[in-house]
């Protein structure tokens, strides 16, 4: 295992070289620095303390919707569903937190709690189908998001209206936030809210279930070869329900980080590009729970940054954007090229 | 121009291993050649060479007594040279003949020609007695029938030189006995015919010579006439192999597997088992004889609980576990080597330490309050890697897949007995091992019999069932034609039952 994420490690890092690489020349053919780019990118996203904490904020959400792709694809699952799994849960803890009143700690509990029960659910009804009736998760998850979309659409106006705008939803509460008066200071005055600290324990969390568990020895098990599970006596039925769940409850806790942490109300008709971002930064990290975590700093930091280069350059923050998209591209054929390696010596060591 | 191929003096390393070590083979005209040797030898790195794969480091290839240098396939299809791949290569819903056109298409105008390239496969599958239907599709035709669409695709591109790679591996034995007579009506019709296997008794029913290859090197080429099935078993592995199993007395004990009046639906949704009623008992080896798809399969699965039974109760040590789980089972002392390593057996992707705990990993000492224990699963891999020869480069934490066929398979079965089972069910447990790695798992499963465990031995090689066996039992179209001790029945008689024919009655 250690072998596999120190080369998946090395892998990361050419992808992220040469997508930074390919910036520098799209940079340069606009007729702009490349050098001054990237330093106002990154002094854009760690200069000052307030913008590292916007920075960790703005991973936050990245680091539980790449987990949750991350933890699904380790045991056979692609879930695409993610941003459907990630608004669900912010519905449902802006629901909360917009229903009851009650102490910080109480409140912001239940909140927690229902964003993670939501977000399960929605992992819930493709691990069904796909144990039951062999339906594609990918189709199903697909669907859920769509399902998630039209629930917001439908609930927010309809309970939880905002004062002045028809869509989007009441703010939420300070005693509703998980904003702390702390850390809000400690950060000057940033996003940063709790919700990183519920990230760092899920990575911590999945990273042990994964590697050191009888029940992520299971999953993985069923994940890499059904058939030999079922033969030991493993359900794999049950497997594949519980993979999802989990999957959906991860990225429900980042819809509670996003909606109810970075943001403080939730939109209509949006479904929260955090879902997808998730399906690259889980790429970047080799799938290794603290391979997320850092390649959704990463992403992080250059969403973050991007506003400064371009108030500072001439270079647009779509450039931004675009090397985010190299780097997918380059770790997404890394993959190809470090399996055709493997093939490679495979076909040479297992010759007859 | 005795020789239509000549391989002479041939290398081929590859980074860390010297697969060609100096090689000579000398294909006669008209004449079926055996190369034989373990998986690993080096045979297929040879006919690889030969049929452009690969370049030879060294040596030179003598085609029809000219030196040439075979590029790539496409330089061996127009020296003659054709090779039937041991996995086929087949578009599943394309027609017999729009495969064996493929890539050489008859055109009119600028329309693929498919009817005079059908009527040519309808000659060539006259001439050569392969009776294959040019217009039927791959998917609807038997794995048998595959293998002759291959062989057509050689005809219809006129090769003279036919390389068989494992080409019996995937047949049953009635496929082989056509496919030995296809072979010899190939010769009749002036090709020559190289023959890739490491089965001895094909080599002396069919090849006129014999290469033998061990580790990379030439052992020698013989007339296989001349030579015992002993003797090349000795060439190839490199010391003396026993072929018949040493066993005690059978002395049979209690009934530990009773199989009454059993139904299983196959996955065809028709009763695959029908009403079958046996049991094993403890001290004897059960050998369940019969063709591929006869229903084997269906009971083996209703007994290790992979399939539903239909009707008709199992029993363990009389305990009825018709409707108990997989893992009830493996905890009331079943041990199942199941018949395809690579989709049971195994998680290939998994290091062989968490491949030694797939059935025991949520017990003491290898987790406990479901937190796994790396130590003792490594240990226990160690272990069992130890008392079963299990070789792999880097230990208990080498990937499964980086092992070797007959590795995997010693593991697997070091994992099935280690657990101590009262029944052992072995499904073919030497498919597509070499003969030193069958005579060591044989030699295992014998012992288990001998320390008064019960065993359901299920295979589609006779030999093997013959050889095991205390009793064996035949299977034909999902019904028991007949148990017989295996002492006083031939391989004759049982072949006839597999045929469905009962004893007594005539064929």
């Amino acid at each position: 295992m250690k072998r596999f994420f120190s080369k998946s490690f090395v892998m990361a890092l050419m992808a992220v070289v040469l997508g930074l690489l390919a910036g520098a020349v799209l940079m340069l053919v606009i007729g702009s620095n490349p050098a001054s780019g990237y330093m106002y990118l990154f002094r854009g996203g760690l200069m000052s303390i307030e913008r590292v904490g916007n920075t960790l904020a703005t991973a936050t959400p990245l680091i539980l919707t790449g987990l949750s792709v991350a933890f699904a694809f380790r045991t056979g699952l692609f879930n695409i569903g993610a941003a459907g799994q990630m608004l669900i849960g912010g519905l449902c803890a802006t629901a909360v937190g917009l229903t009851f009143a009650l102490p910080k700690p109480v409140l912001l509990t239940l909140m927690v709690a229902a964003a993670v029960l939501g977000g399960a659910l929605w992992g819930l009804v493709p691990g069904l189908l796909k144990a039951k009736f062999n339906v594609h998760e990918v189709v199903a998850t697909i669907m859920m998001n769509w399902i998630s979309y039209w629930t917001v659409y439908y609930v927010v106006p309809a309970y939880f209206k905002g004062a002045y705008l028809e869509t989007e939803s009441r703010k939420i509460s300070d005693a509703a936030s998980l904003k702390t008066e702390w850390l809000t200071g400690m950060f000057g005055g940033s996003y940063i809210n709790l919700g990183l600290f519920l990230a760092v324990v899920a990575v911590i969390v999945i990273a042990f279930i994964i590697d050191r568990t009888t029940f992520g020895y299971e999953l993985k098990a069923v994940g890499l070869n059904r058939h030999a599970a079922e033969y030991a006596g493993i359900k794999a039925d049950r497997s594949i329900v519980m993979s999802m769940m989990i999957a959906g409850a991860l990225a429900g806790l980042g819809g509670a980080t996003f909606y109810v942490g970075y943001a403080s109300n939730i939109q209509i008709g949006v479904l929260p590009t955090q879902g997808f971002d998730g399906i690259a930064v889980a790429l970047l990290g080799g799938n290794s729970p603290w391979g997320v975590f850092g390649a959704a700093l990463f992403f992080g930091l250059l969403h973050s940054g991007k506003g400064f280069m371009n108030a500072m350059t001439r270079i647009p923050p779509e450039i931004a954007d675009t090397i985010i998209a190299t780097i997918i591209y380059f770790s997404a054929t890394s993959i190809l090229v470090e399996r055709n390696w493997d093939r490679l010596k495979r076909k040479v060591g297992g010759v007859k | 121009m005795e020789y239509i191929v000549e391989m002479l003096n041939i290398r081929k390393e590859f980074p860390g291993v010297v697969a060609n070590d100096d090689i000579s083979l000398r294909l006669k005209h008209g004449e079926i050649h055996a190369l034989l040797g373990e998986n690993g030898a080096g045979k297929s790195t040879l006919m690889s060479i030969l049929f452009g794969l690969y370049r030879p480091d060294r040596g030179k290839i003598k085609v029809r007594g000219k030196i040439v240098d075979i590029a790539n396939p496409n330089v061996a299809n127009r020296l003659g040279i054709g090779m039937v791949h041991q996995h086929f290569k087949l578009v599943h819903n394309f027609t017999v003949t729009e495969n064996i056109m493929l890539g050489m298409e008859m055109k009119k105008g600028i329309v693929v020609d498919t009817k005079s390239a059908a009527v040519k496969v309808r000659e060539l599958s006259e001439r050569y007695g392969l009776n294959v239907d040019p217009y039927a599709k791959i998917e609807d035709i038997s794995v048998g029938m595959q293998q002759r669409v291959e062989i057509m695709k050689m005809l219809y591109r006129d090769a003279e030189v036919l390389i068989f790679d494992e080409p019996t591996s995937v047949l049953t034995p009635q496929e082989v006995q056509e496919l030995m007579h296809i072979m010899r009506n190939l010769i009749a019709e002036g090709k020559s015919i190289i023959l890739i296997t490491h089965k001895l008794k094909e080599i002396k029913a069919i090849a006129d010579r014999c290469t033998v290859i061990r580790r990379g090197r030439l052992i020698g080429t013989v007339e296989v006439a001349s030579a015992s099935e002993a003797k090349l078993a000795e060439m190839m592995v490199g010391r003396q192999v026993s072929f018949g199993v040493q066993k005690k007395e059978c002395m049979p004990g209690d009934v530990v597997l009773e199989i009454e009046n059993l139904s299983v639906m196959s996955s065809r949704k028709v009763m695959g088992v029908k009403g079958i009623s046996l049991e094993v008992r403890s001290g004897e080896i059960l050998g369940l004889a019969g063709v591929e798809g006869n229903g084997q399969a269906e009971l083996v699965e209703a007994v290790t609980g992979m399939r539903k039974a239909e009707f008709g109760r199992i029993l363990l040590n009389g305990v009825d576990i018709t409707n108990m789980t997989v893992r009830d089972r493996i905890k009331s002392k079943m041990a199942y080597i199941p018949e395809d390593r690579h989709k049971h057996g195994l998680i290939l992707d998994y290091s062989v330490a968490d491949n030694m705990i797939m059935k025991l990993y949520y017990s003491q000492p290898f987790s406990r309050n479901g937190i796994l224990n790396g130590d003792a699963i490594r240990k226990h891999a160690e272990k069992v890697m130890d008392q079963f020869d299990v070789r792999s480069g880097k230990g208990p934490a080498a990937a499964a897949r980086s092992l070797s066929g007959g590795n995997q398979q010693k593991a697997i079965v070091g994992r099935e007995i280690d657990g101590d089972p009262e029944l052992l069910i072995a499904v073919q447990p030497t498919r597509g091992l070499d003969v030193g790695a069958i005579e060591y798992i044989h030699r295992r499963i014998a012992e288990q019999r001998d320390s008064g465990k019960a065993v359901l031995l299920i295979s589609l090689e006779l030999d093997e069932i013959l050889n095991l066996s205390d009793r064996i039992a035949i299977i034909n179209g999902g019904e028991l034609i007949d148990i017989v001790d295996a002492r006083s029945v031939s391989e004759n008689e049982v072949g006839l039952m597999m045929a469905g024919v009962k004893r007594g009655e005539t064929a």
